[in-house]
């Protein structure tokens, strides 16, 4: 049928680009729902004793830095594939439409994944910088309050600390907004370019979809303000 | 009926076009768009002016020939519908009326609001058939199709290569045509025999002409004059996966 099929491998065409999205996805969505139960374990409010000890196994755990090490290679993979995708798709239409309606057939959150995608980059950093770092690169973390060495914190206390910023909790509040949105699209968009669409399964994906992209982030956002609000102690 | 138009004009590919402006009076609601379009080149022929040109042939919706972005949407503001099957009383008396031609690079401007569709034909002629190299025509009920699967096949085949989807794709993606056009054959038996070598050979071309990535907004499915569903995007990847992986 033809000789140049064998030209381009699966990721020099842009559905196998898009695959690469897809998979890195699902993983961070996985990685969403790991992160998110460990911290919510803040709510416990016993002053942090169980989320240290889940801080603890998360930084000590040689399965869960291997993972770690994954995770940094996905997301590097998700933000660079992306951002590339996305400087290639607005080449495609140099003389953009005089009238354009495109909120009549789709949601604005499907068309600005990119400009999302860059909010949350921006947050990453932010929020590496506040507890990541502190956390693998410094002796500046303890593992519980009974075995603190002088000048050292836990990570509970850090997160106190942090958030007693109120212009954090909002930037941190934001980002959620944006990582809902982002997760509103991504979550049922991800199976549909891993080819996964099916009449039975594809209403509860999106279903599925929706309540995610709302519980992790609210639960997530209510971390800072929990904080804030001193409801945690 | 009355109305203002803003129509892009365009003399060619290599001249820049703009809007123009023009006012068309005793509009018959009943006409179609093209209609429409029809009295208005009537009225510039005899001002000396030229016409405006635009696609059309069989004006029942089926050819796929008509295309015009119409107010700020392929084929207008109705959905499931082709712009020879929109009619003015879809308008209001007075509306001003944006037309401008499909845009994506991959479709260049001839004239007015005539675009280049040839890419469509490079990608079917890339895969989109079935080879059928000897013998006289086989008995229809020998190979046996699954009903579900005819279904959705000729779903997928009701794609009339309009392009409507590239034209309201963000990022003038060809993935609904060229999944519709996968789907209708990977579906059946007689289909099967080529499916990977078609698949991929349609993907590599449609890259090459130069159509962007899918993300999914499903803008071309609420655009699609014939409701193309995008679950055949799905089944193209799926199909593009398993050629490449295996």
């Amino acid at each position: 049928m033809n000789k140049q099929i064998a030209k381009n491998g699966m990721l020099g065409t842009l559905i196998g680009r898009k695959m690469l999205m897809g998979i890195t996805g699902m993983f961070l969505i996985l990685f969403l729902v790991v992160h998110c139960a460990v911290n919510a374990l803040i709510f416990v409010n016993d002053g942090g004793e169980l989320f240290n000890k889940g801080a603890e196994f998360m930084g000590t755990n040689i399965l869960i830095r291997i993972v770690e090490v994954v995770l940094f290679v996905g997301i590097l993979v998700h933000i660079v594939d992306g951002i590339m995708l996305e400087r290639l798709n607005r080449q495609k239409r140099t003389v953009p439409y005089v009238s354009h309606n495109p909120q009549a057939n789709s949601k604005w959150y499907s068309r600005w994944m990119g400009l999302l995608g860059i909010l949350i980059l921006m947050f990453l950093i932010v929020h590496l910088k506040h507890f990541w770092v502190l956390s693998r690169f410094t002796d500046h973390i303890a593992h519980s309050e009974m075995d603190k060495l002088p000048g050292q914190e836990t990570l509970f206390y850090e997160m106190k600390e942090v958030f007693e910023n109120p212009a954090v909790v909002l930037i941190y509040v934001l980002a959620m907004i944006g990582l809902s949105y982002h997760l509103m699209h991504g979550f049922q968009s991800a199976f549909q370019t891993m080819g996964w669409n099916h009449p039975k399964y594809t209403p509860c994906i999106k279903q599925a979809g929706f309540w995610f992209s709302i519980i992790v982030p609210f639960v997530f956002a209510l971390m800072p303000i929990a904080m804030y609000t001193g409801i945690i102690k | 009926m009355k109305f203002n138009l803003k129509i892009w004009r365009q003399k060619n590919a290599s001249t820049p076009g703009k809007i123009v402006d023009y006012s068309i009076d005793n509009i018959n609601e009943h006409m179609s768009f093209l209609e429409m379009m029809d009295v208005l080149n009537e009225q510039l022929i005899h001002k000396g002016e030229p016409p405006v040109a635009y696609d059309h042939d069989c004006r029942e919706g089926i050819c796929g020939m008509c295309s015009m972005h119409i107010n700020g949407r392929p084929h207008g503001p109705l959905a499931a519908t082709t712009t020879c099957q929109l009619y003015m009383r879809n308008f209001k008396d007075g509306e001003t009326i944006y037309i401008e031609p499909f845009r994506a690079n991959s479709f260049p401007v001839i004239r007015d609001l005539v675009v280049d569709r040839s890419a469509f034909d490079r990608i079917m002629q890339a895969g989109g058939f079935v080879s059928v190299n000897t013998g006289s025509v086989q008995d229809a009920n020998n190979i046996p199709v699954n009903k579900q699967h005819a279904d959705l096949a000729m779903d997928a085949a009701a794609c009339i290569g309009c392009g409507a989807c590239v034209a309201a794709c963000k990022n003038s993606s060809a993935s609904l045509f060229v999944s519709a056009k996968i789907s209708q054959l990977a579906l059946l038996p007689q289909g099967q025999v080529e499916a990977k070598e078609r698949v991929l050979a349609m993907v590599n071309q449609m890259d090459e002409e130069g159509f962007g990535s899918c993300t999914n907004t499903g803008a071309c499915e609420a655009e699609c004059p014939k409701e193309i569903s995008i679950s055949n995007i799905a089944r193209m990847n799926r199909e593009y996966y398993i050629a490449s992986l295996t």
